[in-house]
């Protein structure tokens, strides 16, 4: 017993070493004696200022091809950026949570440590969540390209979303639906252990209600790593539902397109921006996603000159993988405190929490907006949300067609 | 109708289980180890078929058979270079070596064929429709319930008959008695490794032939599921697992069916602990008394 207590004791000495180490490190840096001679805000002589953008999303693990592309997708946008020359410099840190909460307070340790301005990320809703509690409390300006829950941005004046929030897309997909008449028996087919399908989910069955848009099944399958959605599927078959609405990712939607189509059921499937990316998964049968219809606000077949360029730097990046709207949005988020750097005057002398507090009153003035792959016209609110248009395609023939 | 239906689902999804459920389950009635990369070398076999047949536009039979070789080779350098050095460390050591195996694999499958999952092009496709289109069976299905039965006899006569088998049946029984009788215990437990390995490249290729989704990630949960029905089943027992498995399927099936879609794999691994609490053994296992 006693060896544990020493044992503790030692590990919060550690812990307080670590850091007093922190903060030495930071007031070097701030007072320009820092020995490692890290180019800091203000470090350089020439006028430019280094701004260091700290990013964090899952690279390994289940959720790893959504952190890749979120990582990719800013790296191109930064590398574009820094070719400008302009007064503004990025340099770019990404570092891997796994999508696991706890290790991305540890990647965001690492940033703080590495001496971060900005926290760009996390790619996934729950290790936002986390971080964002933690950037909160020390006062980093933090853009998150795609945690969609309202957990996120609520209380925290200084986190904002890049994506829609969970709520607004299952509200926009409900009336979408209804004033298309694209169905009158609906289907709901969910994940219930995660926090993005959940909350439009929910948002989307309480909408509909209010609409008069009749739910006859709302069915929910435990984690993506489910294989087998015959009894989900079979239960909207038997009620009837003309059009299944699926706020999931693509991978497990693969599969329920997949299995319906085994068991010869043909609804009207409806997706929401997680199911953006079935097209470019090897080896997927387009047949399968024919007349799926999908809320996404990337279209990489688009031909103007933004996105095809967008796309060719990133197949080099990535090594021919396509973008999908993650990376789209990661672009975007660069670009977004990009446009609010510029309207801040004296970037030089600020520490990340003047600049946290300037980004705030950057990116919620009144004339903010800003035109990206994502959408144009983007702006935010105070709470963090963004407001720009939804965009609904639907697959014919292997290719998104903007409806 | 929809009960058969559910049957059916059951059925495909249990023997699915069950076929990994017998590597497991070899693995641990020889070596005395729970391979938990069992479930990664499932994975890594379904890969290698994905690109023999995609890639290289081998025949489906062809990718089988490269996968079998790639995963045997796979198991057995496995084994030489983790588990073997570990033969006299307790079980727990070994144990933990497995899950680190597990991580390992996974990790290099997404460096080296990248984290986006990939839609497995089926061996074989289609299936039976019967009551005029009321029910499906699909052929995975079937090949599956009949791969599982060819390996469960071939297994049970191998380990039954033949010199290597009795030695396999000793090793089981006290490796310093069978050492002492002369049998090699390395290279038998080696020996069982390649075959578990040789399964696991057949159990990969059958099970995203039915659930065509394949990323370094695939084999994780299904491993774990097989491990749980190897156990329902008696581990170390050949015709447990496949009991295990089909009736593990059927009970989650049923559970998401006519309970609750989410409480589902808590009533699998309540019925788990129900059957464990009467039969420690599992529903097919042999009760060895501890000899003091």
């Amino acid at each position: 017993m006693k060896k544990f207590i020493a044992m503790l004791m030692a590990a919060a000495m550690m812990m307080a070493m670590v850091a007093c180490g922190n903060t030495a490190s930071n007031n070097g840096g701030n007072n320009g004696s820092n020995n490692s001679g890290s180019a800091d805000e203000g470090g350089s002589t020439d006028g430019t200022v280094v701004i260091r953008i700290g990013g964090i999303g899952p690279l390994t693990g289940g959720n790893a091809v959504y952190g890749v592309a979120t990582q990719l997708g800013a790296q191109v946008a930064v590398d574009e950026i820094n070719a400008l020359g302009g007064p503004i410099q990025f340099e770019y840190n990404f570092q891997d949570d796994t999508g696991v909460a706890e290790t991305a307070v540890s990647a965001y340790n690492t940033l703080k440590d590495w001496e971060a301005d900005i926290i760009y990320g996390c790619t996934t809703t729950a290790p936002c969540v986390t971080v964002a509690a933690e950037t909160f409390a020390d006062r980093y300006f933090q853009l998150t390209p795609s945690a969609s829950s309202t957990d996120v941005t609520e209380g925290k004046d200084n986190v904002f979303q890049m994506c829609f929030t969970d709520p607004n897309q299952g509200v926009t997909a409900a009336d979408y639906i209804s004033a298309n008449s694209l169905g009158t028996k609906i289907g709901v087919i969910y994940n219930n252990g995660d926090a993005y399908s959940t909350g439009i989910a929910e948002a989307f069955i309480a909408h509909a209600a209010e609409i008069g848009l009749e739910v006859v099944a709302t069915e929910t399958y435990p984690s993506d790593s489910n294989t087998d959605y015959n009894v989900q599927l079979n239960a909207c078959k038997d009620a009837g539902a003309d059009l299944v609405f699926l706020p999931i990712y693509y991978t497990p939607a693969s599969l329920i397109l997949a299995q319906a189509s085994a068991m010869g059921y043909a609804p009207t499937f409806f997706g929401a921006d997680g199911m953006d990316g079935i097209l470019t998964m090897e080896g997927f049968d387009a047949s399968l996603a024919e007349g799926l219809m999908l809320m996404t606000p990337f279209n990489a077949d688009a031909t103007d000159d933004a996105t095809v360029n967008f796309v060719e730097s990133y197949k080099k990046l990535s090594g021919d993988v396509i973008p999908n709207q993650f990376a789209a949005d990661g672009y975007d988020c660069i670009y977004a405190i990009y446009a609010a750097l510029q309207n801040i005057d004296g970037l030089a002398d600020m520490d990340h929490e003047a600049l946290c507090e300037a980004l705030i009153a950057a990116f919620t003035a009144e004339d903010f907006s800003v035109d990206g792959l994502t959408g144009s016209g983007m702006s935010w609110s105070t709470n963090g949300e963004i407001s720009k248009d939804p965009v609904v395609v639907v697959i014919q023939d292997g290719a998104y067609v903007t409806m | 109708m929809s009960f058969l239906n559910n049957v059916i689902t059951g059925i495909s999804l249990g023997s699915i289980y069950a076929i990994i459920a017998l590597g497991y389950t070899m693995v641990y009635g020889i070596a005395k180890m729970l391979n938990f990369a069992h479930g990664d070398v499932i994975m890594v076999g379904a890969y290698v078929c994905f690109f023999a047949t995609g890639s290289f536009g081998l025949h489906p039979v062809a990718g089988v058979l490269l996968a079998m070789v790639v995963c045997t080779i796979l198991g057995m350098v496995i084994e030489g270079l983790a588990y073997k050095p570990l033969r006299q460390a307790p079980s727990l050591a070994v144990l933990i070596t497995a899950i680190g195996v597990s991580w390992f694999l996974q990790n290099s499958a997404q460096l080296l064929w990248g984290a986006a999952p990939k839609v497995f092009t089926p061996v074989v496709s289609g299936g039976l429709s019967i009551f005029g289109g009321q029910l499906n069976i699909s052929y995975v299905t079937i090949l599956t319930v009949a791969s599982c039965l060819v390996i469960m006899a071939v297994l049970s006569a191998f380990i039954g008959k033949g010199k290597m088998g009795k030695a396999m049946r000793a090793c089981s029984e006290d490796k310093g008695a069978a050492q002492l009788m002369g049998i090699n215990v390395n290279s038998t437990i080696s020996m069982t490794f390649a075959i578990g390995s040789a399964l696991a490249a057949i159990a990969g290729v059958l099970m995203c032939s039915a659930y065509p989704t394949l990323m370094p990630t695939t084999g994780s949960l299904p491993g774990i599921k097989a491990f749980t029905a190897a156990v329902f089943g008696g581990i170390g027992s050949v015709p447990g697992a496949f009991v295990g498995g089909l009736l593990l399927g059927i009970i989650e099936i049923f559970a998401k069916a006519y309970i609750s879609t989410d409480l589902s794999d808590a009533i699998v691994f309540l019925a788990l602990i129900i059957v464990l609490l009467v039969k420690p053994s599992g529903l097919l296992g042999k009760y060895v008394p501890e000899k003091v």
